[in-house]
């Protein structure tokens, strides 16, 4: 129905194929973060802050050094100065300086958990025991995690030398906002002024972590020469390298990281956290060093999604087109400078409406939490959820179907998104067409319950990405790129380079090598692996291709001209050969056949999603069930329909969750009072009905199969999809999330 | 930093004698709390002595429409006696709500009592059953009600050297329901922001001649309303008896705000739940009636 004329058929693109990591993972065979064992290893333990806020007067570690099996003591004064410049992350750049300072603290705590000191030890028990001999001594500081109380003058300042960025004038005076960053089209005041609905709104959201079962985890091992080699678990072990080798002052080549299997990241593990300090402690032991967190450390100390105070007023034209908004924003984020969710948020708003007069305003707030990192799509579910909600709003006022509305202002191929990018082949109206036609979208509702319709889009991304394809002896095929595989990546690249060789899915095999074993590959993140590195593969695989006609050729004593490539032969007329027989006598014509691809690809596309969430309240007790959930994405193609449809449920899961009760519960000591999956609420399987992924297939131009990336786009629209459900079921307009039961409860009473 | 020492005997006594000679020593019997809090170096007990190698401290026996539940019952074993269920399914449901299948597994009522959480979940449809535990200590064995065992978030009024043994149940009267609900935010893998249970006896003409309701997580322990109880003795559980009781029950809540709920969302839905779980008992006891008559 959707599917565009030119639609090509593949043999293996679109199909379902058994991932070639499942019985490695599902036996408990695979070794994740935690697993990995080096010999001789010891055992590291990070001592945290209690204080979210202190200045330290001093640390004594002698009588933990002096402790029996305690191999090797550090704190932030065994770190090198002058750490400075930007890493490329997974979807953001990191600043070297506070990645170094998020590491270890150096004369300040800026949040609770911010670690102090680590040790090394012959076993976990002795390490832990050496903890509690090292004395610090803490000059604690008034502290602040709420936005806008740490914009009130008079109010603690976390940093001295951090000073606006972003405003017309350089200020004089430090201050905890760290950035301000606008986008401004056309007029957005008279467009305001002229429409004939304006909505206006203040939305509030809470941080929230990405929630990854596996825990941050790494094995360190520096050598006399100055060489070192981590084992971790990341979705960049070239990041992790980039960063390690900055913030120690190494050479990148002398650093070598293999990339262990990873239990999530969700953008999470885009940084470094343990191995920097992991590499010190084995430079000092002379050994190995394992450095794991704890669930406890992961809450306090790894970056969340952050929180957010949004201001917006959006106005409309009687037909529903919108025609101004002022949107200005407020996130959470955390104890230090540097986080980049300030501007992809910026350029997230709006971006997949066309709105001739904006004017978008973003600040990063600086308080006494961790620091926040990328979660899918980083900086847009928040402003999303107050443009879709304020959507809502004015299609109610002016009585206009709520999908119809979106379609009068959704961006279509041709259009010039909010990164001043020109949009081709987009799907946007296409996904917004099926999601009138889906049959949940005219289900009755029962009693009690709502209706919600959200959209949301991410921008996703290209980068550099290396592949190398090479024929084993047998004529199999061994694919080898740089990029850790959290969604099924291997099979989509295995089904890339085996439709491109034109042979079985099975022959060939797939893996992520480390960092010295393939050339540089930006890490798993930004929706953009499948896209580029999928591009990498083929490109590699064509190569590959045009080497065996030549081969091929040389064993026929013919011109490689008239050698055609079919069905995974070489083809002259009557006369075939199979791969397996152009590697059998790859020696006698010329040696290994492989190549490599290394690109940084543009012509990637952004993806879009409608979400349709049905909802029932109990209107005693505020409770709300997700009754229906059907999510429809523009997804470019699909490679492997099983790993998109796991991205668009997992990520709509996750949005449900953030909407509904996930939130970081701060005491008045600002210590977290919720640092645990019992009172951390993110969803349970039992909470969510079977979410319908539907996939609409409008295939990118740019990419041989067609690929746009998939992973982040489906976060976006639950945060609104679900606060319009509680709309439509209780007439009730709720900007603060989480809807959690207690609060629903309250504003039900309010109303009554 | 020495391990804790380990003991899996055999008899009561042992464990009675073990527990006498070391005041640091702790009982296990699912470790769903124990192990938890040892891991998170909350509690750093001396030794840890096994309850699940003693004859008959799994299982459930029933004796003349009596029912004794060894301390080392799994939840989910629960399930498998048929007349217990039938009996007081109450109090097998708020058993079987703690945490997952996996927790349940290994999770006790026991361990649920003796943590001595004021949220546990099995607690309150006890208390409203009227169950009593059995407790063996160095001046042998003493039977008291389960509410007597929990004296506030993380103590019990057990003395040295005295542990519970196993829980009793009294045969179901007739004409007899109980039920338990919970207010979590989630629908499981989560710790009750407020649980009631209730046990209601009605006569053949559907008039309540006793009532039991007891509450979790609204106090230091677990509240058995008695006001609540009387509103409903002698009433045909109409409308107005019900608005009494539900007031009695937020007269008797003294919560605290915290990260779980606030004081008054507790307050509030203590009383939304002790309406439902009435509801519940009564047609469980209705159904106990007409199918005697
Ligand atoms: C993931 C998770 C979810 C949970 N969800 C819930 C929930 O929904 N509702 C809920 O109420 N609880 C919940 N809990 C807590 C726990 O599972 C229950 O309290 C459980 O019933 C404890 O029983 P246990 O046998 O495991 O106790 P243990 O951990 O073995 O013991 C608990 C405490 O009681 C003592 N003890 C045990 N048995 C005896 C005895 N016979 N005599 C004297 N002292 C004894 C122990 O020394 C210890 O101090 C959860 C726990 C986890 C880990």
């Amino acid at each position: 129905m959707n599917a565009p004329s030119d639609q090509k058929t593949f043999r293996l693109v679109g199909t379902r194929p058994i991932r070639p990591d499942g019985i490695e993972k599902v036996t408990g065979k695979a070794i994740y973060g935690p697993d990995f064992v080096a010999p001789g290893m010891l055992h590291g333990a990070v001592l945290r802050s209690p204080h979210p806020h202190a200045r330290i007067r001093g640390i004594d570690t002698r009588r933990a050094e002096a402790l029996a099996g305690v191999k090797a003591v550090v704190t932030g004064a065994d770190f090198p100065g002058g750490a400075e410049g930007t890493v490329a992350g997974g979807e953001t750049p990191t600043d070297l300086k506070y990645a170094s300072i998020k590491c270890m603290a150096r004369d300040k705590v800026f949040f609770e958990g911010h670690a102090v000191a680590a040790v090394a030890a012959t076993s976990a028990a002795v390490a832990e025991e050496a903890l509690k001999l090292i004395a610090v001594d803490y000059e604690v500081l008034p502290h602040v995690t709420d936005i806008e109380e740490a914009l009130r003058p008079g109010g603690p300042i976390l940093h001295d030398d951090v000073f606006t960025q972003g405003l017309a004038e350089t200020p004089t005076t430090p201050s905890n906002a760290s950035l301000r960053f606008a986008m401004t089209r056309g007029d957005a005041e008279q467009a305001l002024g002229a429409a004939v609905e304006v909505y206006t709104g203040r939305f509030t959201l809470q941080p929230v972590h990405q929630g990854y079962i596996e825990p941050h985890a790494c094995v360190a091992s520096w050598q006399a020469d100055g060489q070192g080699q981590i084992w971790c678990s990341t979705q960049g072990h070239f990041s992790v390298r980039a960063m390690t080798a900055g913030i120690l002052g190494m050479s990148i080549a002398s650093i070598r990281v293999m990339p262990l299997e990873i239990g999530g990241g969700f953008g999470g593990k885009t940084t470094v956290y343990l191995e920097p300090v992991a590499m010190l402690l084995s430079r000092k032991a002379g050994r190995p060093v394992r450095l794991a967190m704890q669930r406890g450390d992961i809450f306090r100390a790894s970056g969340p999604a952050p929180g957010a105070v949004i201001d917006i007023r959006l106005g409309a034209l009687a037909d529903g087109t919108l025609s101004g908004a002022d949107i200005e924003f407020k996130y959470n984020g955390g104890g230090l400078p540097g986080a980049y969710e300030v501007y992809s948020g910026v350029m997230s708003t709006l971006s997949c409406y066309r709105v001739p007069d904006a004017n978008v305003v973003g600040w990063n707030v600086l308080t006494n939490m961790p620091t926040v990192h990328a979660y899918r799509a980083p900086g847009a579910p928040q402003t999303y959820f107050a443009v879709e909600c304020a959507i809502d709003e004015l299609a109610r006022r002016l009585g206009i179907d709520p999908i119809d509305m979106r379609l009068r202002n959704v961006l279509r191929p041709g259009d010039t998104d909010g990164r001043g990018m020109t949009l081709g082949a987009i799907g946007y109206a296409e996904t917004l067409e099926a999601t009138k036609a889906h049959p949940h979208y005219a289900a009755p509702l029962g009693p009690n319950q709502g209706r919600g319709i959200a959209c949301g889009s991410w921008g996703n991304y290209g980068g550099p990405s290396t592949a190398a394809v090479s024929l084993a002896e047998d004529g199999s095929i061994l694919v080898t790129e740089g990029n850790p595989d959290i969604g099924g990546s291997r099979a989509a690249m295995a089904m890339m380079a085996a439709e491109t060789l034109g042979i079985a899915y099975e022959k060939v095999r797939v893996t992520v090598a480390d960092t010295s074993s393939i050339g540089y590959s930006m890490g798993t993140g930004g929706s953009r692996t499948t896209f580029a590195t999928g591009m990498a593969v083929v490109q590699a695989a064509e190569a590959v291709i045009e080497i065996m006609k030549q081969r091929a050729a040389q064993m026929l004593g013919a011109d490689a001209a008239g050698i055609e490539w079919r069905d995974g032969a070489a083809v002259l007329g009557e006369q075939r050969l199979s791969i397996a027989e152009i590697a059998a006598k790859s020696g006698m014509t010329g040696g290994p056949i492989s190549a490599e691809a290394a690109i940084h690809p543009g012509g990637f596309l952004p993806g879009f999603g409608a979400h349709i969430c049905d909802l029932e309240i109990d209107p005693e007790t505020g409770h709300t069930t997700v009754v229906r959930y059907t999510a429809l994405q523009d997804v470019g193609r699909a490679i492997h329909p099983d790993y998109v449809e796991g991205q668009i449920q997992g990520g709509a899961v996750q949005g449900i969750g953030w909407a509904l009760n996930e939130a970081y519960v701060y005491d008045r000591e600002g210590h977290l009072d919720n640092a645990g999956f019992l009172d951390y609420r993110m969803p349970v399987a039992s909470d969510m009905p079977m979410i319908e992924a539907v996939m609409i297939e409008v295939p990118n131009p740019d990419h041989p199969y067609g690929v746009k990336g998939v992973g982040e786009t489906p976060i976006v629209p639950p945060l609104a999809a679900v606060a319009n459900a509680v709309r439509d079921a209780t007439g009730l307009r709720i900007g603060d999330l989480p809807l959690s039961p207690d609060r629903i409860y309250a504003r039900l009473q309010a109303a009554e | 930093m020495p391990s804790p020492a380990f003991h899996a005997p055999g008899t009561v006594d042992e464990v009675v004698g073990l527990l006498a000679g070391d005041p640091q020593a702790r009982v296990l019997a699912g470790g769903t709390d124990l192990i938890v809090q040892m891991r998170s170096g909350r509690i750093a007990p001396s030794a840890v002595i096994d309850l699940k190698r003693i004859g008959g401290m799994s299982g459930v026996r029933v004796e003349a429409g009596t029912f004794a539940i060894g301390a080392a019952t799994a939840c989910t074993a629960l399930k498998d006696c048929a007349e217990l269920v039938a009996a007081w399914p109450g109090v097998v449901e708020a058993a079987n709500l703690i945490g997952s299948v996996q927790v349940r597994n290994r999770a006790t009522m026991g361990g649920n009592l003796c943590n001595a959480s004021p949220a546990a979940d099995s607690v309150p449809a006890l208390v409203a059953a009227g169950a009593t535990c059995v407790v063996a200590g160095p001046a042998g064995r003493r039977e008291v009600p389960v509410a007597a065992i929990p004296a506030g978030p993380g103590k019990t009024s057990l003395a040295p050297g005295e542990f519970v043994v196993e829980i009793r149940l009294p045969p179901r009267p007739a004409g007899g329901g109980d039920a338990y609900l919970r207010s979590i935010p989630r629908t499981e893998m989560d710790i009750a922001v407020v649980g009631a249970g209730v046990s209601l006896v009605l006569g053949p003409d559907g008039t309540c001649t006793s009532a039991r309701i007891a509450l979790g997580a609204v106090a230091p322990t677990v509240v058995l309303v008695e006001d609540a109880a009387a509103a409903l003795v002698g009433s045909r559980l109409d409308d107005a008896a019900l608005d009494r009781m539900a007031e009695a029950v937020r007269a008797a809540c003294r919560p605290i705000d915290d990260k779980r709920g606030t004081a008054g969302y507790r307050t509030a839905m203590a009383a939304v739940l002790a309406r439902r779980t009435v509801n519940i008992a009564r047609e469980r006891a209705q159904s106990e009636s007409t199918s005697k008559a």
